[in-house]
């Protein structure tokens, strides 16, 4: 028992003589002059030294708020619109676009770094929310899975529902994931209302091929996917068409090949947003960080720290997404107001047919 | 003699109105807290969800609650927390008696690991039951093996079972140590008697320490069935997708639909069973308390002498083992590295590779989590231990109830309350690291006065009086009476204090500055990105939580022998 509790308090006491979480890292030589704060969901990550170069250059501190998913974050950003909590505002993604426009809390600003950035990914006229990094949400295989069992990976979306995929793969609960709702919409895009085979059919037929639904992506891939470390007994399963790059990026070595797969066929096109916050205490100080976040160095930073694609067409990649993460060439693909018109409507239909 | 009793009659009356005053002193911190932290957030959401807006279309709660889609998910909510609360009963209450009553090895380190569970987060809790009962899972792997089977013969994943077990794996600590904590104050020389007179064990057992218990018990069954009632991950993540209950509906409601007048339509009606449950088990706890007499009686437990005696301690730890150690181990297994170094996971939590903005050093994040949890634990002790008092002594019988409110409120509700309640100086809290501790003693301090007034009821008053006609005051009375004398569940609140804040328990919805990063915080921010690397971090870092949560335990229940 004396063990313990010496054990005990030597563990608090190194705690307490570890180092602050969070060290300020604006030089010591001058103070920040001024803060900015930046309101992002929980996903949201970025390199120590690229943030220190922003603040370093603009002699800023940056605070960031994390709130959440994307959806809980937006709904906290409107609640306070005013009182904002922040001066920028990252994370919505073409899913909530409209919502979040509708809702009037971002002031527009046409970055000069606009230019450079593909028609496709800027889907505000006005500005207020402009692209920074997409991302392909595809139902990724476990290669050694199906080459035991003599299958080759599924050729198209309509293929899953085939018995010969019975029992075989994960989605995520669209109403509280943000990849699952991607995937929905993948299937509303590629199976659209009218057409001989629909997506209500398909969902149908994946009931009856036993999908499983998980709520969130950590559980479906770590806990339901077999390709993944967790070892889960099913081999196809929603995720991002740069999981396979990520896979060898954090085999810390182990890996020269990835051993999960992209069904091309399956994407769904996500875009996330950035935009200043009306209310904003430092308008000029929030343009700068948006022209930041759109810079070659923020840009280059997004591919190894949030495993998504930047925006910005000439920003090269790294080795590890050359050779394993390529972005899909036919994503499917929805515009905002599409999207906004029809979520409540999919997403009720689909309560009904593969929950109820 | 009519003037005689009109005398007494007005004695009495002074009497109560006398003691009426020092009560409301006495829970004047509490309400205080309660009133700007939980009272007027919600008043503030309440407002902001029923005015039409872009995330509110302005219905009713009352149009909301005819819905019969709502009506469903709150009969399946109720269904699934009476369930839950039953089975938990069932398996925590043989545990109870047995470490109250019975001294055997490794007692106090079996009840300290017991503990762990209320902590762990719910992803991992949900792998290591995978990795148990999954279809791939340890156990049908051994079945198939042993009976030549091609398919596995459990099908748990999913299924309405898995949440009652996860439930009881979560809450059975609550009954051990409330229930458990009330018998070892209380001198089992009343149980003695009982035998002396002729009743045999079981006769005993169900006619004197049952009946004796009941208070704790009603306590522990009211705070499990909270605890279930608004259960979240463990219905979202174990149940699949099928199952949904109050919480996760006023969650989906939130996040993805942006509708809050449903949500807090819905968050109203999980308020209103709440009081319900907590009124009834109220007035039942009140009629079933008998004055005990108390006594440390940690020295009174016996050894198990007979063949039955020795199979109740062997079945209680047998429960420990599997429903509690086995899904811990296989979590601990998997954050060992068998293919070179084995501590490697260990090693690369304190490595930034990528130099990114968010690492935490583990040191820090166990630094953090142990902080918290110590404001919380001293604050709901601080403002617990007072209310307690005032409510048994002036008999604050609508405070009691009402108590388990923030406990049977949606996390996702308060914490946009929050938001709104606390924009504007001198109140500019939201993004105050201040919140996180507020938000874990809301739900810590009713724990703490529930599970300790059974204790302090049944203490009998006479030993008190007798202190104050010593000339001991108040202050004496405290601390050389009630603190030695009912160490066990006051020990045993600070402990939930304590572990409520380590496990995070309500706090998951606030807008977080990440300066200061729990264990829970890393081992989520490690499972959201794909890669060994990530997952094996992920568990090394809850492994790390179950170490800090056992030490924890042990530590505080040592102060019961240094400092009393």
């Amino acid at each position: 028992m004396k063990k313990i509790i010496l054990s005990v308090i030597t563990l608090l006491l190194a705690a307490c003589a570890a180092p602050p979480a969070k060290t300020n890292t604006a030089p010591a030589t001058s103070a920040p002059s001024q803060v900015l704060t930046v309101m992002t969901h929980d996903s949201f990550a970025v390199s120590e030294s690229v943030l220190a170069q922003f603040e370093r250059e603009n002699n800023a501190k940056v605070t960031v708020l994390k709130s959440g998913d994307a959806g809980s974050m937006l709904n906290k950003a409107i609640l306070s619109k005013d009182a904002p909590l922040a001066d920028v505002l990252f994370g919505v993604d073409n899913t909530f676009l409209s919502r979040a426009l509708n809702a009037g809390i971002f002031e527009s600003y046409t970055s000069p770094a606009l230019a450079t950035i593909p028609d496709k990914f800027k889907l505000d006229g006005e500005n207020r929310l402009l692209p920074v990094d997409y991302g392909h949400v595809v139902i990724n295989y476990d290669k050694a899975f199906l080459q035991e069992k003599g299958l080759a990976p599924p050729a198209s979306l309509r293929e899953l529902a085939d018995p010969k995929w019975k029992g075989m793969l994960v989605v995520q609960n669209p109403a509280t994931s943000s990849p699952g709702l991607a995937f929905l919409l993948a299937t509303v895009a590629a199976f659209p209302d009218g057409s001989d085979y629909t997506w209500q059919q398909f969902w149908q037929d994946l009931r009856a091929n036993d999908v499983y639904v998980s709520p969130d992506w950590s559980d479906a891939y770590y806990t339901q996917f077999s390709g993944s470390s967790g070892k889960g007994p099913r081999p196809l399963v929603v995720s991002y068409a740069t999981s396979p790059a990520a896979e060898v990026f954090f085999s810390e070595g182990k890996l020269t090949e990835p051993p999960t797969g992209n069904l091309a066929g399956t994407a769904f096109e996500q875009i996330e947003f950035a935009g200043i916050l009306k209310g904003a205490k430092n308008r000029a100080l929030a343009e700068r960080f948006i022209d930041f976040m759109l810079s070659q160095t923020f840009q280059a930073d997004i591919p190894l720290q949030m495993f998504v694609y930047p925006v910005q067409p000439d920003t090269p990649l790294p080795d590890v997404f050359v050779k394993f993460g390529q972005p899909v060439a036919q994503p499917f693909t929805l515009t905002p107001d599409q999207i906004d018109a029809g979520r409540e409507q999919w997403l009720g239909a689909w309560n009904k047919l593969v929950l109820k | 003699m009519k003037g005689g009793l009109e005398a007494r009659d007005s004695r009495l009356e002074r009497r109560s109105s006398q003691s009426l005053f020092p009560s409301l002193l006495l829970s004047l911190p509490a309400l205080l807290f309660f009133a700007l932290f939980f009272v007027w957030p919600l008043i503030e959401i309440g407002r902001v969800s029923f005015t039409p807006s872009e995330i509110s279309r302005g219905e009713t709660p009352l149009t909301v609650f005819g819905d019969p889609q709502y009506l469903q998910v709150l009969l399946f909510t109720l269904w699934q927390a009476t369930l839950s609360t039953l089975l938990t009963l069932a398996l925590g209450l043989p545990a109870a008696y047995v470490f109250a009553r019975y001294r055997f090895a490794g007692q106090r380190l079996f009840r300290a690991l017991a503990m762990v569970p209320f902590v762990m987060p719910t992803v991992v809790v949900a792998a290591a039951f995978s990795a148990l009962l999954g279809p791939r899972g340890a156990l049908n792997t051994a079945l198939q093996s042993l009976f030549r089977l091609s398919q596995p013969p459990l099908a748990l994943t999913g299924t309405f079972s898995i949440i009652l077990i996860a439930h009881a794996f979560y809450n059975v600590a609550v009954v051990m140590r409330l229930v458990g904590g009330f018998l070892e104050s209380f001198n089992p020389r009343i149980e003695e008697a009982a035998a002396n007179l002729g009743a045999n064990r079981r006769q005993t057992f169900w006619h004197v320490t049952l009946p004796m218990a009941l208070p704790a018990i009603g306590a522990a069954a009211a705070l499990t069935f909270l605890f279930t009632f608004t259960s979240f991950g463990v219905v979202l993540i174990l149940g699949g997708a099928r199952f949904a209950t109050l919480e996760v509906e006023i969650y989906r409601q939130t996040a993805q639909m942006l509708r809050l007048d449903i949500a807090t339509s819905l968050a109203i009606l999980q308020m209103i069973v709440t009081v319900l449950v907590s009124w009834v088990s109220t007035r039942l706890e009140q009629r079933a308390t008998a004055p005990l007499e108390a006594q440390a009686a940690s020295d009174l437990r016996k050894p198990p002498a007979t063949l039955g005696a020795k199979g109740l301690v062997a079945g209680s730890l047998c429960m420990i083992v599997v429903l509690l150690m086995l899904p811990l181990f296989t979590l601990f297994l998997r954050s060992i590295n068998f293919e070179g170094d084995p501590l490697r996971y260990y090693v690369a939590l304190n490595e930034n590779p990528r130099g990114a903005f968010f690492f935490v050093p583990p040191l820090a994040a166990i630094r953090n989590s142990l902080l918290f949890a110590l404001v919380t634990a001293t604050l709901s002790m601080g403002l617990g231990l007072p209310l307690a008092y005032a409510i048994a002594r002036g008999k604050l019988t609508l405070l009691e109830a009402l108590l388990l409110l923030p406990i049977g409120t949606s996390a996702v509700t308060l914490g946009l309350g929050f938001l709104v309640a606390f924009d504007q100086p001198p109140l500019e809290l939201r993004t105050s690291v201040i919140l996180l501790p507020v938000a874990h003693t809301l739900i810590a301090l009713p724990f703490v006065v529930r599970s300790i007034l059974p204790a302090i009821r049944a203490f009998d008053s006479r030993l008190r009086e007798a202190a104050r006609g010593l000339g001991a005051n108040a202050w004496q009375v405290l601390s050389h009476v009630d603190l030695p004398l009912l160490a066990a569940p006051f020990i045993g609140a600070a402990i939930f204090a304590f572990t409520i804040s380590l496990g995070e328990f309500g706090a998951s919805l606030l807008v977080a500055r990440p300066e200061y990063p729990t264990m829970p915080v890393v081992i989520y921010r490690f499972l959201g990105q794909p890669g060994a690397a990530n997952y094996g971090q992920a568990l090394a870092m809850s492994s790390l939580l179950m170490i800090v949560t056992a030490l924890s335990v042990l530590l505080i229940e040592r102060m019961n022998k240094r400092v009393l």
